[in-house]
C-alpha cells in the first residue's frame, strides 16, 4: 500500500520533472510562477528553434526565463512580458505566430487547401454522375461490331 | 490522359522542388533576421575589459559607423574571425567595439594578448544579459551602427574576409555616404 502511493506521487510529479526549469530558477510566488511557466512554454528557444524555452537546456534558455521571471517580478503583465521579448528577437521567438498580414498565408492556407480539396472532390464527384446519367445510345457502327463479336462467339 | 491524373505528380513535383529550394540554396534556417533593424542600438553602459582601453558606453558610440561584436575567447568561431578584424583594425578601416560575452576577464584577457586586441574598447556581459538586448542569440554576432547609433545590419557567425568584402564593407561605405 505504501509503495503504492510512493508510485502514485512519482506518477504526478513526473510532468513537472521532464522540464527544464531548475529549481533555484523558481519564483517563491506560485501564481506568479505559474504564469512565467505558462509564457516560458510559448516562447521559442532560439538556439534550438524547435523547443520551448521552458523544455530547452541551453544557457539562453535559462537566461530568457530568468528573464521573464524578473520581468513578471517587477510587475509586468503577460502581455508587457511577451512586447518586450518580441521587440528584441522578434515574432519567430512567439511558438504561436500572431495573426497579422504576413501571416495569413501560414494561418488560412491549410484550411483554404481543404477548401479547395473538398470542391474538387464535390466537383468530380457530380460530373461523374452527369456521365453515368447520360448513357447514349450505340451508335450504327457500334452495333455492327457488337453483333459481330456475339455472332464470332457462338460459331 | 486525364488532368486529375497528373495532379497528384504536379504536387510531388511542387513539394519536393519546395524542399530542394530550402535545402540547397536557401541561406541556413539558423540564421535569424534581427528585429532590431532599422532601431537605436540598446542603451548600455558596460565596464571595460581591459585597465587600458574603454569600456562599452553605446551612445558615445554616435557620429561614426562602427561595429559593434559579442564575441568569447571559450567561442571557436570568434577564434576564425579574429584575424579579419585583427586586419581591419590595422588598415583602420572601421572602428570595432566589443562585448565579451560570458567570460572570464583572465581567459579573455589572456586570448587577447595572445592573439591581438583589434577593438576601440571593450565591455563586459558576464551573465549575458546584456547581449539578450542586443537580440542576441548566439556568439559571435556582429552589428553595424549608423552614426545616428541605429542598427543597420546583423551577421551572424563568424565575419569571415568574404562576409566582410561581400556583405558588411559595401554597407559601412554607403552608410559613410
Amino acid at each position: 500500500m505504501r509503495l503504492l502511493r510512493l508510485l502514485l506521487v512519482l506518477l504526478a510529479i513526473a510532468p513537472a520533472m521532464a522540464f527544464a526549469v531548475q529549481p533555484d530558477e523558481m519564483l517563491s510566488d506560485p501564481a506568479l510562477e505559474q504564469r512565467a511557466r505558462e509564457i516560458s512554454r510559448t516562447l521559442r528557444c532560439l538556439v534550438c528553434q524547435n523547443q520551448s524555452i521552458d523544455d530547452s537546456d541551453a544557457p539562453l534558455a535559462r537566461d530568457l526565463r530568468l528573464l521573464v521571471r524578473e520581468r513578471l517580478s517587477a510587475g509586468a503583465s503577460d502581455a508587457e512580458v511577451y512586447q518586450f521579448v518580441v521587440a528584441r528577437y522578434g515574432d519567430y521567438v512567439l511558438l504561436r505566430p500572431p495573426v497579422k498580414p504576413a501571416t495569413w498565408l501560414l494561418w488560412f492556407g491549410p484550411p483554404l487547401v481543404l477548401a479547395l480539396g473538398g470542391l474538387a472532390i464535390f466537383f468530380w464527384f457530380r460530373r461523374r454522375k452527369t456521365i453515368a446519367g447520360e448513357a447514349s445510345p450505340l451508335t450504327g457502327d457500334e452495333r455492327r461490331r457488337l453483333r459481330r463479336m456475339l455472332d464470332d462467339g457462338e460459331a | 490522359m486525364r488532368a486529375i491524373v497528373l495532379l497528384p505528380v504536379t504536387m510531388f513535383v511542387l513539394i519536393a522542388g519546395f524542399f530542394a529550394w530550402a535545402l540547397l540554396v536557401r541561406n541556413d534556417a539558423s540564421l535569424l533576421p534581427s528585429a532590431l533593424i532599422d532601431r537605436p542600438a540598446p542603451a548600455m553602459t558596460l565596464e571595460p575589459l581591459l585597465p587600458e582601453l574603454p569600456g562599452l558606453d553605446v551612445a558615445a558610440l554616435r557620429g561614426e559607423v562602427v561595429l559593434v561584436n559579442i564575441f568569447a575567447s571559450w567561442c571557436p568561431p570568434c577564434q576564425i574571425e579574429h584575424p579579419v578584424f585583427m586586419k581591419l583594425a590595422r588598415e583602420k578601416a572601421v572602428p570595432i567595439w566589443g562585448i565579451n560575452y560570458k567570460d572570464k576577464p583572465e581567459a579573455a584577457t589572456a586570448w587577447l594578448q595572445r592573439l591581438g586586441n583589434p577593438y576601440a574598447g571593450i565591455g563586459v556581459d558576464p551573465k549575458g544579459r546584456n547581449a539578450i538586448e542586443w537580440g542576441s542569440y548566439g556568439v559571435p554576432e556582429t552589428f553595424i551602427l549608423d552614426r545616428e547609433g541605429r542598427i543597420r545590419h546583423r551577421h551572424v557567425g563568424p565575419v569571415t574576409e568574404e562576409a566582410w568584402r561581400d556583405t558588411l564593407k559595401p554597407i559601412v561605405e554607403s552608410l559613410r555616404q
